[in-house]
């Protein structure tokens, strides 16, 4: 499973930075797959309701219906039919690198199981109203895929009278069926969004809206490809007749060839084999979990950053159960915890220059706590030397920081760039621990833990609490989002970064006596 | 990079994927079907005679049941199987006898085939046999057809209808 998941994981980074030479970071498309398909999904339900005005449902004119809309309406109901059919190949397409790219990327297993198995009836309602949605054409293609559908369904000893035989003359279809259809063509997918409603109840601030210039882009390629290739019917249906050739749709209609010649046994068992092991596949093998997060109530003060910042919805604030003169308390629910550390990363307690009483965070990894943090940078940068010594903190999911170490440079590895206190900048700068500081992670946008670069970002921009304090040297920290295959790219940094800090006078050296005082300053000041 | 090579860039990304998504939406055109061929299609499900005649129940019978289930005759559930052939210019393209349907045995047998065969005129008999105690088939009937590349021939079968209905 691992191979498969390197294979992928490679396929993926070599798409991401070839499509990173012309998107930036935010307007990734492979960075906004799950946005994507929900944007399709609004583009289809647009489409589908201004189609659904001009659309009949009997058996002669439904057919008729859509060609009205398609030659002579051409300019609405011609685009908005050619839009429903494009944008919903596209939500396919999104849908199915989105599920790769999760599986690459080890997003699926441990407290992410919940969403993944619960995308499994979403990618079959997908399919069920793409599939329903070609039978109401009613032209040649509609045929066969009423055919083939209801024979395979009819495999299943569990029809008393073989559906297809709905299909066996033009006097055995009745206009009743197409209603049927509408009503299934429209209910499955409104069922479907209550499914990916129940999909992203596990995460926090899911990104459900491409952005701005991505969502543009998106609709102008489905627009001019509606214009220039407008979706046709292949001529009205005619149950007389052998639909013998069609264009199928290769993203809904892949697997029909197969459904019609291979034996019902095998293609029924090998659907219920492949459901199967889309739901069991999070525990195949399962996560090994790192200890959750935990809350040390005497150093919680109910101040809600690690709240804000979690990105599983991992933590509530609950009423003050200790005496202390708090309103709130922070309560780590296990289950949806996925031990990246973030909640760390944003508790105001969690600072280095904690040293008149014992470093113990608010909320912590347990087995990777800001206390054990602050003596691996010490004992990390004794082995600097020079006047551009840098210290890299890293996280398990981007860049190796092995064999990045070398006399200028050492590094400290975290679970996620999120578990860094920005006090922890401060603090390597002002001690004169190292003469610069270089964060890296999971490329921007594709943070593992989802919100690790970004609240990172916005912490050392002073957006997001906890900031980087004003006084810190921009010059002499460096980020890089690169991912793990952004190996090259940190050599690079690394080289250049060295070469500045040499630069730069000596005077420049953030040395601050009263660093400790003013540190613990900002402790108390929250 | 120059923000005209990256707007340049996300044009030809757009267009690609674009192009992707239409060409495959409709093609490559796949052949379900051997050309030049026509299609005789063969459904139906039809009940055929019970295992065992039904009898009629004795007054002792009778009285041991509940009084809202009394009833003068009992019938067994279980249907027999039924023989179905067809025969296309002489030769029988299909014989299969047809186990009836439920898990008591009890429901209609069914049938659904389909061959694909030469253009042209063809004579075709269908035989069915849904009754017990006999080797004759209940059903026969005879139908001549032209047919052309393409057409699909359906072959029905309705007891009430007086048997196989060609259409």
């Amino acid at each position: 499973m691992e191979i498969i998941r390197a294979s992928l994981r490679s396929l993926f980074d070599r798409a991401e930075r070839g499509l990173g030479l012309f998107f930036p970071p935010h307007w990734n498309p492979m960075l906004n797959l799950g946005a994507l398909g929900f944007y399709f999904y609004w583009i289809i339900t647009v489409s589908g309701i201004y189609v659904y005005i001009f659309f009949d449902t009997g058996v002669t004119q439904a057919y008729s219906s859509v060609e009205y809309m398609t030659h002579d309406q051409w300019y609405a109901a011609g685009v908005m039919r050619s839009l429903h059919r494009y944008a919903s190949d596209g939500l396919i397409l999104v849908m199915l690198l989105h599920i790769a790219r999760e599986f690459a990327l080890d997003r699926y297993r441990g407290v992410r199981w919940f969403s993944w198995v619960t995308g499994v009836p979403v990618l079959v309602m997908v399919y069920a109203a793409g599939i329903t949605g070609y039978w109401l054409v009613w032209d040649r293609l509609a045929q066969y895929v009423a055919i083939v559908s209801t024979e395979w369904l009819d495999r299943l000893p569990i029809f008393g009278e073989p559906i297809a035989r709905n299909f066996l003359s033009p006097a055995s279809l009745e206009s009743r069926f197409f209603t049927l259809m509408v009503f299934m063509h429209i209910a499955v997918p409104l069922i479907a969004l209550i499914m990916l409603w129940v999909h992203l109840r596990r995460v926090s601030k899911p990104r459900i809206n491409p952005p701005r210039g991505l969502a543009i882009g998106a609709l102008a390629s489905m627009l001019v490809l509606s214009l220039v290739h407008p979706a046709l019917s292949q001529g009205p249906a005619d149950l007389a007749r052998v639909p013998g050739a069609v264009g199928l749709d290769w993203f809904y209609l892949p697997l029909y060839p197969l459904l019609e010649t291979w034996p019902g046994p095998v293609t029924w068992g090998g659907a219920a084999t492949l459901m199967l092991m889309f739901c069991v596949i999070p525990w195949l093998p399962p996560l090994r979990k790192p200890p959750v997060a935990k809350v040390d109530l005497a150093n919680c003060n109910g101040c809600m950053r690690c709240f804000n910042d979690c990105p599983y919805n991992a933590i509530s604030m609950h009423m003050r159960s200790d005496g202390l003169p708090f309103e709130r308390e922070a309560v780590v629910d296990p289950s949806f915890c996925v031990s990246c550390g973030i909640c760390a990363g944003a508790c105001p307690t969690a600072t280095p220059f904690r040293r008149a009483s014992e470093l113990v965070s608010g909320i912590d990894l347990p087995d990777m706590t800001v206390a054990q943090l602050r003596e691996e940078v010490e004992l990390a940068q004794t082995k600097l030397k020079g006047n551009a010594r840098i210290l890299v903190f890293g996280c398990d999911h981007g860049v190796s920081l092995k064999g990045s170490e070398n006399g200028t440079v050492c590094s400290v590895a975290l679970r996620c760039i999120g578990q860094l206190p920005p006090s922890f900048i401060d603090y390597v700068l002002s001690k004169r621990l190292a003469d610069g500081v270089v964060l890296t992670g999971c490329a921007e946008n594709s943070c593992h833990a989802r919100y690790g670069t970004q609240w990172t970002d916005a912490r050392l921009a002073r957006e997001r609490d906890p900031m980087l304090r004003a006084r810190v040297p921009r010059e002499r920290i460096r980020v890089l989002w690169a991912g793990r295959s952004g190996r090259g790219q940190l050599d690079a940094l690394l080289t250049r970064f060295a070469n500045d800090l040499a630069a730069m006078p000596a005077d420049a050296s953030p040395v601050h006596k009263s660093a400790e005082r003013e540190a613990s300053k900002e402790l108390i000041d929250g | 990079m120059g923000k005209a090579f990256q707007y340049s860039g996300q044009v030809i990304v757009y267009a690609a994927i674009a192009a992707f998504i239409g060409y495959f939406a409709s093609r490559p055109i796949y052949h379900q079907f051997p050309e030049g061929h026509a299609q005789i299609k063969l459904s139906f499900a039809h009940g055929a005679a019970r295992a065992k005649e039904c009898r009629r129940l004795t007054s002792q019978e009778i009285a041991k049941l509940p009084p809202n289930e009394r009833r003068p005759n009992t019938c067994e559930r279980a249907r027999i199987a039924m023989h179905v052939q067809l025969d296309l210019d002489g030769k029988i393209i299909y014989d299969a006898r047809l186990e009836p349907t439920g898990l008591a045995g009890d429901g209609p047998a069914r049938a659904y085939q389909k061959f694909a065969v030469m253009p042209g005129p063809h004579k075709l008999i269908a035989r069915l046999r849904d009754s017990r105690d006999t080797n004759e088939f209940d059903y026969e009937t005879h139908h001549e057809v032209v047919l052309e590349p393409g057409q699909n021939l359906a072959v029905d079968f309705k007891s009430d209808a007086g048997g196989f209905i060609f259409r």
